[in-house]
């Protein structure tokens, strides 16, 4: 690893905990727990556009253990950790083997971490009837995934590295 | 967009519609009471058309009012138990995920509870 990209993930890894940050602070609730807009992920996208999914990881990581210990409790934590798990191995392996562009592979992307962390919840509540939220997640996963890939497609035409 | 992801993103739209429309129908029906459940294990059951506030555990506490529930109080930090919308006559969940608390609306099979040695004092 070069001093450039060692300096270039750690400035990643602070904009994605910053973004974390600013996400807990705005109110995208609407009542169904799990939907978030999933601004940390537009750090994490674009590292995976720009070097490999093992620099995505780290940085993925490092953003989730330092928020959690900041913001959250082992559960958060638990919970983070699993959506960003499968949401990454899902983007790698759809980049890797699909023609699909950064739409499709943030659309994959938010959707698999909306399962993965549902999937968690409810193994961690020992409730199946969480599963009631899964078609608004699935939506929702839709819905940020178009936003966050169409961000970070821009974002990677006009940023350099 | 390719014509292959829009079909992707259709599909995943389209199967979350199906989705719903299976459980709409699953879980249509009159709900009378909520059950609450802690770490998987029941901890009781309530009817919605008793006024009265229900401490569960140490950690939560819900209110039943107008033939809803709503938490009112939690000691995690996020609180979204308590942002969560309230469970009435159609049914719903509410969930406290540090907790493990669960709060799910039961359909009325015309049996009243008798699970108040559990209620606290309003």
């Amino acid at each position: 690893m070069n001093h450039k990209k060692t300096a270039y993930l750690g400035l990643f890894a602070a904009i994605a905990i910053i973004f974390g940050y600013v996400e807990s602070l705005i109110p995208f609730f609407a009542g169904i727990p799990g939907m978030k807009l999933g601004l940390a992920n537009l750090a994490v996208l674009f590292i995976l556009e720009k070097y490999s999914w093992k620099e995505a990881a780290l940085v993925s990581t490092v953003r989730i253990l330092v928020i959690g210990f900041l913001f959250g409790n082992m559960f958060s934590i638990l919970y983070s950790l699993a959506g960003a798990a499968l949401s990454l191995t899902v983007m790698t392996l759809m980049k890797r083997f699909s023609s699909f562009s950064i739409l499709g592979v943030s659309v994959a992307g938010g959707v698999s971490h909306n399962i993965g962390q549902l999937i968690v919840a409810s193994l961690i509540v020992e409730n199946t009837s969480l599963l009631y939220y899964a078609p608004v997640l699935l939506i929702s996963g839709v819905a940020t995934g178009l936003l966050i890939g169409f961000l970070t497609g821009e974002i990677t035409k006009r940023i350099r590295l | 967009m390719k014509k292959k992801e829009l079909i992707f993103i259709t599909s995943i739209l389209a199967a979350a519609l199906l989705l719903w429309g299976v459980m709409f129908l699953l879980r249509k029906g009159d709900y009378g009471s909520v059950r609450i459940t802690v770490n998987g294990e029941e901890y009781g059951t309530y009817s919605l058309s008793q006024d009265q506030v229900i401490s569960i555990g140490e950690t939560n506490v819900c209110e039943i009012r107008d033939g809803q529930i709503k938490m009112t109080e939690a000691d995690c930090p996020d609180h979204l138990c308590i942002k969560q919308k309230a469970v009435g006559s159609s049914g719903g969940t509410i969930v406290c995920l540090p907790n493990k608390v669960v709060i799910e609306g039961v359909k009325a099979a015309g049996s009243e509870d008798i699970s108040s040695e559990f209620d606290t004092a309003v």
